[in-house]
């Protein structure tokens, strides 16, 4: 079942929001066929009834009281933003022009 | 005895004594730093000689007023760039967070600051962690100290380098298939990866949550049981973090023998593939434990076959979903002159990441589409429980497993960049106790003919580092590997 269309790079670029040069394209689209013809492999074990892995270390969840703490300043969490104004992340047109 | 070639312990002991002060540590490493960096570039940023001495002072003015000493106090540590420092850059080795000066401290960090350590500086690392030779970081590769030609491993190459190269007395990596054992194994160093939730990743950038993991990279088994004493614990900002009493790892290296203990070795880690060296080493370094009281058995994991698989798809299925939050708006790079939010996000991303992180960010998105989702991650979370029961059932008969870290001793530089499923096969021998979470250690066993370190793996049951550490203390203890150093020519 392995193999990757070109196309279907694309596709799965778009999904991960990335923009893949002409060179990247078939870079990538041999790359992960590779990848992906040696992880098919994994189809050949039985795991049938076998539960998925929920948790790495059988631990009991960690659950704390619903309380209000303290955190970041406005000022500290806005200083790395590329672009900030009057408190606000400041990003270009959402819905285009 | 210069000042840096000393070990954690031993310098610990030097400083408690009155013997020595944080000035003269510090002014001893910036002169290291000043002689050995330029060659093998362990760090992505250096803390400046201004600070350094100022902090340094600061610890001598406060002990003339108590007199009281912590662990670390004084001792210069080197810290792997994806470790949150308040204040201080941290890069992850990416163009992405290039000038992100994270607004607090990983919850290890805080740990640390209590025993006012000199923090040297952010080791190099693959970006975001994603892979086995620094070779994938933004900031150009590190150099393995016996051999300049050779990567010292990843991703915590750094911090390996670092400390064989007396650049540091000793350092924080993580490891999330392999990356504390495999670089500390290619630079001769001890690194231990601790059990899944023994240490809080608060303030760790995350790559794939169920895998990440914190620990030591020293020179000494009892160094690292130090550092670990001083980062353990359970966290409240980490839900992952285990609610379980923290031995004093200190006491578990203490017995020069492992009497007592039964030592699992597994076949499936011996078979095609290891390097004739490697496995002569590991078989001489088995003897030694035999030797030592241990009792030697055969065992076999069988779905070991399936861990590289199984990891590729885990570890790159969590990390396309943590690293979108790389989009440009809060903090990070953002590309210039986008005109619409969807196009800033491509862009931004496209020119932010590497090639490596590119490539496991689509494997990721990949295996968790519509469509691929079960046949993918689904298969791989089934066949990761298989790989945990197996070791469920061997940790009923041993009580550690011993093995090789990695196939070969590190490889050159550039070698395999091209052919990324050859980079992950490297991965092979520590995967396997990533995907489980359990306890598992680097410590040197020998040299190649090349004159390149080998690496012992011991892993443990959940939550018994002490065991893990005891045995290679016992080691350790029992050779000489430690006493072996790169010379680099300055």
């Amino acid at each position: 079942m392995a193999s990757i269309t070109q196309q279907e790079v694309e596709h799965v670029a778009q999904l991960a929001r990335l923009d893949l040069t002409e060179a990247e394209k078939p870079m990538f689209a041999e790359q992960l066929n590779h990848i992906l013809s040696y992880v098919d492999q994994l189809q050949r074990v039985s795991t049938e009834g076998v539960p998925l892995t929920a948790s790495v270390v059988q631990e009991d969840p960690v659950l704390r009281e619903d309380n209000p703490l303290e955190c970041l300043p406005m000022e500290k969490a806005l200083a790395n933003a590329p672009e900030a104004h009057n408190g606000f992340f400041v990003v270009p047109n959402i819905l285009g022009k | 005895m210069s000042l840096f070639k000393l070990t954690l312990k031993e310098l610990q002991d030097k400083f408690t004594a009155g013997e020595v002060r944080a000035v003269e540590i510090a002014r001893a490493y910036l002169l290291r730093l000043s002689q050995v960096e330029p060659k093998i570039k362990a760090y992505i940023t250096l803390t400046s000689k201004e600070t350094l001495l100022q902090q340094a002072k600061a610890i001598d003015d406060g002990l003339k007023a108590w007199r009281k000493t912590q662990p670390l106090m004084a001792m210069p540590l080197g810290i792997k760039d994806n470790i949150c420092t308040e204040g201080i850059r941290t890069t992850c080795g990416s163009r992405m967070l290039e000038n992100f000066v994270p607004p607090y401290n990983a919850s290890v960090m805080g740990g640390l600051q209590n025993h006012q350590p000199l923090i040297l500086g952010k080791t190099n690392l693959d970006e975001f962690a994603m892979g086995s030779s620094t070779e994938h970081s933004a900031f150009g590769p590190s150099r393995n100290p016996w051999n300049q030609k050779y990567i010292p491993g990843g991703s915590s190459g750094g911090s390996a380098a670092a400390v064989a190269a007396d650049e540091c007395v000793a350092a924080l990596g993580s490891d999330t298939g392999g990356s504390i054992r495999q670089p500390a194994a290619c630079c001769g160093v001890v690194g231990l990866k601790p059990t899944y939730g023994r240490v809080s990743r608060y303030g760790l950038i995350a790559f794939a949550s169920s895998l990440d993991q914190i620990g030591p990279i020293t020179k000494t088994v009892t160094d690292a049981a130090i550092l670990l004493n001083a980062i353990a614990g359970f966290d409240p900002k980490d839900s992952t973090s285990a609610i379980r009493e923290v031995p004093d790892f200190t006491k578990a290296v203490k017995k020069k023998d492992v009497k007592k203990l039964i030592i699992g070795v597994p076949q499936e880690y011996f078979s095609e593939g290891l390097d004739s060296e490697v496995s002569e080493k590991v078989q001489d370094a088995i003897q030694v434990l035999q030797e030592l009281g241990g009792t030697i058995q055969e065992v076999t994991l069988p779905s070991t076959e399936r861990a590289i698989a199984t990891y590729y798809l885990i570890a790159t299925a969590e990390a396309s979903s943590n690293l979108a939050r790389y989009d440009g708006v809060k903090f990070g790079f953002r590309a210039k002159e986008s005109r619409e939010l969807a196009d800033m996000y491509r862009s931004t991303r496209s020119q932010g990441f590497g090639p490596e992180v590119k490539r496991r960010i689509m494997l990721g998105t990949y295996a968790l589409s519509a469509g691929y989702y079960e046949a993918y991650y689904g298969k791989a979370q089934a066949v990761r429980t298989l790989i945990q029961r197996e070791f469920d059932a061997v940790f009923q008969e041993v009580d550690l497993l011993v093995s090789p870290v990695m196939p070969t001793p590190a490889f050159q530089l550039g070698e395999r960049l091209d052919d990324p499923l050859q980079m992950y096969l490297s991965d092979i021998y520590t995967i396997p106790a990533s995907l489980s979470g359990l306890p598992a250690i680097s410590i040197p066993c020998g040299l190649s003919t090349m004159g390149l370190p080998i690496g012992l793996q011991l892993m443990g049951r959940p939550f018994e580092e002490a065991t893990v550490l005891r045995a290679a203390y016992a080691y350790e203890q029992a050779t000489n590997w430690r006493m072996k150093r790169p010379v680099i020519r300055t």
